[in-house]
Parts: C-alpha cells; sequence; structure tokens
C-alpha cells in the first residue's frame, strides 16, 4: 500500500471506502474502522490524555487501519484524544480504541492527565499562572 | 499509564490540565475559550450513553438510549510538559449527565452569567458547589445588556462569600486571561489553606 499519509480519508482515490460509503455520514463509519469494539479494553484513556507516536518504531502500515497512520501522522506532535478526534472528524469513543491499539503495539506513548486522584502541586501551578501570564 | 521514556530521543509526553468553561447557551463559553486559545476552538463529538431520566425503569438496559454530545476546546501550551485545555461544557440540561465525566479531574471552572439570563448558571453554579470544583463566577459583559455590580450577581446567584465574581468580556483575550488568573489563584488558596 501507498503511504496513506497523504490520502484523502474517504475521498475517491481511498480503496478502503466502498463507493456510497460518504453518503452513510461520519456516525456509521467509525464503528466499522473500530471493527465493533466499542470500548478501549486495555488501556484507560481520558479525553485529555495527551498521546505522542513513538519516534524510532517501525510501522507495518499494512497491519493498520489507515485511520491509524493518520493517527501516528497527527501525533508527531503530542495531541489529546480530544484533538485527535476534533481534526480528524472520528468520534472520542473510537479515537480511544484505534489509540489503545497502537499504544499495546508500542507505535505511541500516552500520559495520563492530572486527576484528583494525583493532584496539581505548587509547582505545576505557578507554572500554569506563569502560562496564562504570558498570552 | 502506558509511557516509556527509556527512549532518550523520545520527546517528552506532556500532561494535560482542563478548565472548564461552563454557562447558559448563548453565554459565550465558546467566545472565551477561542480568546485565550492558541489554537481556533475545535470541536468534538462524544457518543454517551444516557440513561432515559424521567421514565419508570422497567426494562433495564433497553431503557438507555446514546446520545451525541458536541464540546468546543481550545488549547494553552503551557511548557514543554504541561498543556492546558479549556471546554466549554454543553448548556442545555439534558447534557448534565455527562458533566460528572467531564468536571473529573478538572483543575477548576469558570461559570460565565449572561444577566440578561442569569438564572441560566443556576445549575452550573451548583453542580460544582456540590462536586467541590473550584470555580469562578465571570459576568459577561454583553453590549447593551444592563449591567450589574458584581455585588448585585454574587446575591441573585447566593453565592458563597469564598467565590470570586468578575466582570469580564469573554471576546477580549486580556479580560478572559484575568478571570483564568482569578481561577487558578482561588486554586492555589484552596491548596495552601
Amino acid at each position: 500500500m501507498p503511504a496513506n499519509h497523504e490520502q484523502r480519508p474517504g475521498g475517491a482515490d481511498d480503496p478502503s471506502v466502498p463507493a456510497g460509503a460518504e453518503e452513510a455520514g461520519p456516525l456509521v463509519r467509525p464503528y466499522v474502522i473500530a471493527q465493533g469494539r466499542d470500548h478501549a479494553d486495555s488501556v484507560k484513556l481520558d479525553m485529555i490524555s495527551v498521546v505522542i507516536a513513538a519516534k524510532r518504531a517501525e510501522i507495518d502500515e499494512m497491519a493498520l487501519e489507515p485511520e491509524q497512520l493518520r493517527i501516528l501522522e497527527l501525533c508527531r506532535r503530542p495531541q489529546s484524544v480530544a484533538e485527535v478526534s476534533a481534526h480528524l472528524d472520528i468520534p472520542v469513543a473510537v479515537v480511544k480504541v484505534l489509540l489503545s491499539d497502537l499504544l499495546n503495539r508500542g507505535l505511541a506513548l500516552a500520559r495520563a492527565p492530572y486527576t484528583a486522584k494525583s493532584p496539581v502541586s505548587r509547582d505545576v501551578l505557578q507554572a500554569v499562572l506563569d502560562g496564562i501570564q504570558r498570552l | 499509564m502506558a509511557s516509556s521514556d527509556s527512549d532518550d530521543t523520545q520527546a517528552p509526553v506532556p500532561s494535560a490540565l482542563k478548565i472548564l468553561v461552563a454557562g447558559g447557551f448563548g453565554a459565550g463559553k465558546t467566545t472565551m475559550v477561542g480568546s485565550v486559545s492558541e489554537i481556533a476552538p475545535l470541536s468534538t463529538e462524544e457518543v454517551m450513553t444516557e440513561a432515559s431520566y424521567g421514565v419508570d425503569d422497567l426494562s433495564g438496559v433497553e431503557a438507555k438510549t446514546t446520545t451525541t454530545v458536541a464540546l468546543d476546546f481550545g488549547r494553552i501550551t503551557i511548557n514543554e510538559h504541561l498543556v492546558l485545555y479549556l471546554f466549554g461544557t454543553p448548556g442545555q440540561e439534558r447534557f448534565w449527565f455527562m458533566w460528572d465525566e467531564l468536571s473529573e479531574g478538572a483543575l477548576g471552572a469558570i461559570v460565565l452569567a449572561d444577566t440578561r439570563r442569569l438564572e441560566t448558571c443556576f445549575a452550573a453554579v451548583d453542580f460544582f458547589e456540590r462536586r467541590g470544583v473550584p470555580f469562578v463566577v465571570a459576568v459577561n459583559c454583553f453590549e447593551g445588556a444592563h449591567s450589574y455590580e458584581p455585588s448585585e450577581v454574587r446575591d441573585a446567584l447566593s453565592l458563597d462569600p469564598g467565590i470570586p465574581v468578575v466582570l469580564c468580556d469573554a471576546r477580549e483575550r486580556q479580560s478572559s486571561k484575568e478571570v483564568l488568573l482569578t481561577l487558578v489563584n482561588l486554586v492555589a488558596e484552596r491548596m495552601a489553606a
């Protein structure tokens, strides 16, 4: 398969999309991509878990969905699950499934956000204040 | 969480924080997010399972329906280790069920008050009070809207004296910045207390 990164997904030149699939609307197709799985079973991803593509990973493009290749392309810079969803127009729940698979394959890294169980430190708060001041 | 820093050449994976921007429909949530975000506000859709409230639940799981909820958000990169996301919460009442998930782990919240329809932010105030999420009330001063003093808004919303009320113009970055700083300072004060 040629480099999928440049292709316009869903376009006429995308062999993974049968003719007429576009008319089916965006809410149908993502679940086909995720092969019927509706939740990420091994990795707990939050909407603001930040993901980055693993730098030295060898990618077997044939083993991945075209959308996963697009995710890896997008995640050369750190992106949250919500950003991946928005940029690629794939629902958050489906992004989580696709990402979970990439994490399990070692092709991407993720970091959980701060939560009530891992509260921020004073240093982090100060960094946030400084960052907002610089806006 | 699956993260590995064993590879020296791998860029660090930043941690994320989130602040919620709540308020009634049309209160200016997305405007405020956009005024401070480094990217044009993005929109994502989350498919949520919604229990059918108000209906006798005789059948159990069959009573659930799925709802697609749109969320607008923006991003502020603090440094290479830290990213702050601002999420506009859905204003419609029927989406409150998902605020639990949204508010989980939030650093704090901004409740945008629209003085033309002050009652539309009662629910958000109530929600964050009950959940113990630190929040500030920002009165968005729309052009032509009757201007109120912060104390009047405080009285109308029966706010605890410890909750800051500030006037703002959600379209202005400087003004929205001040609101954010007020909130983060509140979080810092509570941490020190």
